[in-house]
This record gives C-alpha cells, sequence and structure tokens, in this order.
C-alpha cells in the first residue's frame, strides 16, 4: 500500500471556534482514496464540527479542506457534488415513505432514473418491505439504514458517516457494519466518527485521534498499539460478552422485519 | 443552471405537497375559521350591519373573509419550515448541490396551491350560503391573481416566522395579528362609521385597498385607483419580506 495518490480528503491546519471555545486547533488530516479512516474522540471533541466543515455546512475560521482538490470553502458546489454526509443527524422526511425519500434525492441530484435508483438501494437496505410505509414509522435501525441509503444515492466517491451506529442495538449496528464494509469493496472512501473503539478496530484501515481540537495520533492499528507498553501474556478465562450472549439467542443473521411495537425513538 | 434550479424547487415542492396532501386537514383547518366568521356575519350580526352599498351583506364581506382565509393558511408555512429546519432535513439539502433558494421556493410555491384549494373551499361555502356574483371571468381571473398575490407577500412574511420561531407555536403565532387586520378596514363595516384615529389607520392600510378592489371587481364596478394601491402594498410587503427572509436564512444557515 503506497500512498503516492493525492488523497481524497486532505485537511490543513483547519480552526474553528465558537465564540471563545476553540472546538478545532489546527486539524490536519489525510483519508486515502479508497480507504476507511475511523476519526475517534470523546463527545464534544469536535469530531462533528471537523465532519460539519468537510460537508459545506460549516465554514473553517482558518486552514484549507479539499475533497478530491475540491477546496470545500471556495468550491462548495464540487465538494457537495463529491462527498456526502450522512449518521448523526437523522435527516430523514418521516411524511414521505421510504421509496419517496430516496427518489427524493435521485431527483435532487439529477439523476436518469429515480424509481431505479431508488428500488436498488431498498434492496441493498433491506427495505424493500418497508418501502412504501412513512419513515415515520421506521424502527430506529431502519431509520438509520434509509438514512445512509439517502446518503448514497448517486454514488457519491468520498462518504463521511457521523456516528453512524449511535443509539442502535448490537444487530442494527452489525447490519451498518456490513454496509461500511461493502462501500469499501466499491472502492468508496469513508470517514467515519465514532466514539466506540471496537468499532474503528472492526472497520478502520487507519485511526485518527481527535483530542483538545488537534489530530494526536494518526496510524493503523497497529501502529497505535505500539504506542502502549508491550503486551504482557496473562492467562484469562473468557467469559461471553453480554453482546454475544444477545446475538446467541437472537440469532446473527436475524435481520428480519423488526417488531413494529418495539420502536425506539420514531421521532 | 437556471432550469436545474427549477428542477430542484419543482422536485422539493412536490415533496412538501405531499405534505399537504397527507394532512388534508390543514386545507380545512384554514378554511374552518373564515367559514364560521361569514355565517356568522352573515346570520347573525349582517342584519344590523348596514354597509350603504347595494346587494347583500355576504356579496359585501366575501373579499374580507377570503382574506382571512389567507392569512390563517399561511400560518402552516411557518410550521412545515420551522418544522424541516428542526427535523435536520434542511442540513442535508444543504450539504447537496442544489441552490439553497430552492428549499424557500418550493415552501413558498406549495403555500400558493394549499391556499388556492382554501380558498376554493371558502368561495363554494359562500355560494351555498347565498354569494352570488355576475362578475366575469376575466373578472374573477384578475381576483385569483390578486389573491395570489396577497398570498405570495403573506407567505414571505410567514416564511420570515417560521425562520425566527423559538418553538412549533410560535411559528404560528405571527398569523393572529393578519386575520384580526381586516376587521379594522373595509373589509365588514364601512370606514367612515369608525371613530377618527381608527377610521384613518383603516382607510390607510393594505386591507381596506385590496378589500375595496376584489368588491369592485366582483360587483361589475370600476376599480378605480384602489387597485394600484392594492398593487403597491403588497409588491412592497413582498419585495421587503422576501428580502428579509433570504437575508435570516443564509445568516442562520452560513
Amino acid at each position: 500500500m503506497t500512498a503516492v495518490a493525492a488523497p481524497a480528503i486532505r485537511v490543513r491546519g483547519v480552526t474553528k471556534s465558537y465564540g471563545d471555545l476553540e472546538v478545532l486547533r489546527g486539524v490536519d488530516l489525510d483519508v486515502a482514496a479508497g480507504s476507511v479512516v475511523a476519526l475517534l474522540g470523546s463527545n464534544g471533541a469536535g469530531k462533528t464540527t471537523l465532519v460539519r466543515i468537510l460537508a459545506t455546512l460549516a465554514g473553517a475560521d482558518g486552514g484549507r479542506a479539499e475533497v478530491l482538490g475540491h477546496d470545500v470553502a471556495a468550491d462548495a458546489d464540487g465538494g457537495r457534488r463529491t462527498i456526502s454526509l450522512t449518521g448523526q443527524f437523522a435527516a430523514v422526511d418521516d411524511v414521505l415513505t421510504g421509496r419517496e425519500n430516496l427518489e427524493l434525492v435521485a431527483r435532487l441530484r439529477h439523476l436518469a432514473d429515480p424509481a431505479g435508483v431508488a428500488e436498488r438501494l431498498l434492496a441493498r437496505f433491506s427495505l424493500t418491505d418497508a418501502a412504501d410505509r412513512r419513515a415515520g414509522t421506521y424502527s430506529g435501525g431502519m431509520r438509520r439504514r434509509l438514512d445512509i441509503a439517502m446518503g448514497l444515492v448517486g454514488d457519491p466517491p468520498v462518504v463521511v458517516l457521523d456516528e453512524p451506529t449511535t443509539g442502535l442495538d448490537p444487530q442494527s449496528r452489525i447490519e451498518v457494519w456490513q454496509v461500511v464494509r461493502g462501500l469499501v469493496r466499491d472502492g468508496t472512501t469513508v470517514l467515519l466518527t465514532t466514539q466506540y473503539l471496537e468499532e474503528a478496530e472492526q472497520l478502520a484501515d487507519r485511526i485518527a485521534i481527535l483530542h483538545g481540537g488537534t489530530i494526536v495520533h494518526h496510524g493503523t492499528l497497529a501502529e497505535l498499539r505500539a504506542l502502549l507498553p508491550p503486551t504482557t501474556v496473562t492467562y484469562v478465562e473468557k467469559q461471553p460478552s453480554l453482546e454475544e450472549v444477545f446475538l446467541a439467542v437472537v440469532g446473527p443473521g436475524s435481520t428480519g422485519t423488526p417488531d413494529p411495537t418495539d420502536q425506539e425513538e420514531v421521532r | 443552471m437556471t432550469t436545474l434550479a427549477l428542477r430542484d424547487t419543482g422536485a422539493l415542492t412536490r415533496r412538501s405537497l405531499r405534505h399537504v396532501l397527507r394532512s388534508p386537514d390543514t386545507i380545512v383547518t384554514t378554511a374552518v375559521v373564515p367559514v364560521a366568521l361569514m355565517l356568522m356575519f352573515g346570520f347573525v350580526l349582517g342584519g344590523a350591519i348596514t354597509t350603504g352599498a347595494e346587494g347583500r351583506y355576504i356579496d359585501y364581506m366575501l373579499p374580507g373573509i377570503l382574506l382571512i382565509t389567507i392569512a390563517s393558511g399561511v400560518g402552516y408555512t411557518s410550521y412545515r419550515l420551522f418544522l424541516d429546519l428542526q427535523g435536520g432535513i434542511v442540513e442535508r439539502f444543504r450539504s447537496m448541490p442544489i441552490p439553497r433558494s430552492a428549499v424557500l421556493w418550493a415552501h413558498v410555491l406549495t403555500s400558493l396551491v394549499a391556499n388556492l384549494a382554501s380558498l376554493a373551499v371558502v368561495v363554494a361555502v359562500a355560494l351555498l350560503v347565498g354569494f352570488r356574483s355576475g362578475a366575469s371571468v376575466a373578472a374573477w381571473l384578475a381576483v385569483a391573481a390578486l389573491l395570489a398575490l396577497v398570498t405570495l407577500a403573506l407567505t414571505w412574511v410567514a416564511v420570515i416566522a417560521g425562520l425566527s420561531a423559538g418553538s412549533v407555536e410560535g411559528a404560528g403565532a405571527f398569523s393572529y395579528p393578519l386575520i384580526f387586520l381586516p376587521f379594522v378596514s373595509s373589509a365588514f363595516v364601512p370606514t367612515a362609521t369608525m371613530p377618527g384615529p381608527v377610521a384613518w389607520f383603516a382607510e390607510h392600510q393594505p386591507v381596506t385597498a385590496v378589500v375595496d378592489t376584489i368588491r369592485a371587481l366582483l360587483a361589475q364596478q370600476p376599480v378605480g385607483t384602489e387597485i394600484w394601491v392594492a398593487l403597491a402594498w403588497l409588491v412592497g410587503i413582498l419585495v421587503v419580506a422576501q428580502v428579509v427572509a433570504v437575508t435570516r436564512y443564509r445568516r442562520r444557515l452560513g
């Protein structure tokens, strides 16, 4: 893996303050084309601020952010054509059906066949059965899948997933992980923000840790592990985690139709 | 570039028209207050009101009722815009390569369609309870155009309210003064019957000019200079409200 090609996302010295609060104090970050970088940080570390700047939803105070060579400040429309932000903000239209939501985004992206695009994405995200129900009736996991599907309309080359699994149950989380792995197989560049270390371990080629307004470490999992004291070998009886128990009881593959009475947070 | 902007506005207008179609009660709710007022003035209070004009009282007051319909209808535009801003869907639209103005125009065009539907309901009820007009098709078209202009002007005011509101209730509250404005105009009683300062206000506020023009058109009488006063008011409100709304939108969403 040689890093000769220009990175898909290139951030240099980006700063951003809200009033007296310095959220970002000079962030540098590269995301190689076709790779997955996890941006790790605690709540309030500025992960969302950084991805909002990349998605042209907020302006940086200083520095430069480029997506596939488009400066997101100077060439906002170019940036918007190449990057798609989805995740934490549940930006689906509750009154429209899942299908109508996808067709709307396809129309706004000026695609030739909105109905076909919607149909394929519904199938890919296991939403075909619920396609003609209002999105307001979806469970939390279905909503998140629809939200991500809307972000993938038109196959944007760069996708930013802002905390895509926050608030999801373990099964839905695994479904989202499968979606991300599928994106990578198709050559999409993914920047993923998360507070779950396990998620970063599972998905990311490289991990960037945002803390105190800057990227304090950026490397592969192995490189980050090397920062820690050498591994000591101890023998511990491995108890199954509650998550493993849950998945064993419920069945790992059962992504089926959620119980309509078990809807977490419809609005 | 411009055709793309129109396509985007069209796609977004279809979306918010779906919202209206899926809660058709908003059209009916918009018509309920004006219809109730029409019945109350027509059958309870109207007998005691002498307008000095020829014809039935319902013919006299219908223009005012139509303006009240629009004033109560545009509240839904603030409401829908407020919910869009809260729900994050506007964020999604903004992160896509579509003109920012398309989001606001879609709400404005939806308001125009929904209000014309409510106005049709009110006119239908008026015909049922005895309203009659021998006005020509051209005169009716002129009335419709004038009402459309009123709707556009008040909708842009509603957009400002939707952008500035802190709560759902606040988003719709701005329309209450608009609903009452026709009462202090020539809509229900001649302004000459009001005490001095009130009459002065009534004669110089836009509702009187608009009401007098519509009334003349429906009664097949010459409209006189009132129509120019009405147009000047409406275009003025439209331009100022649109500039303020777009500025607020830009400032709020950066």
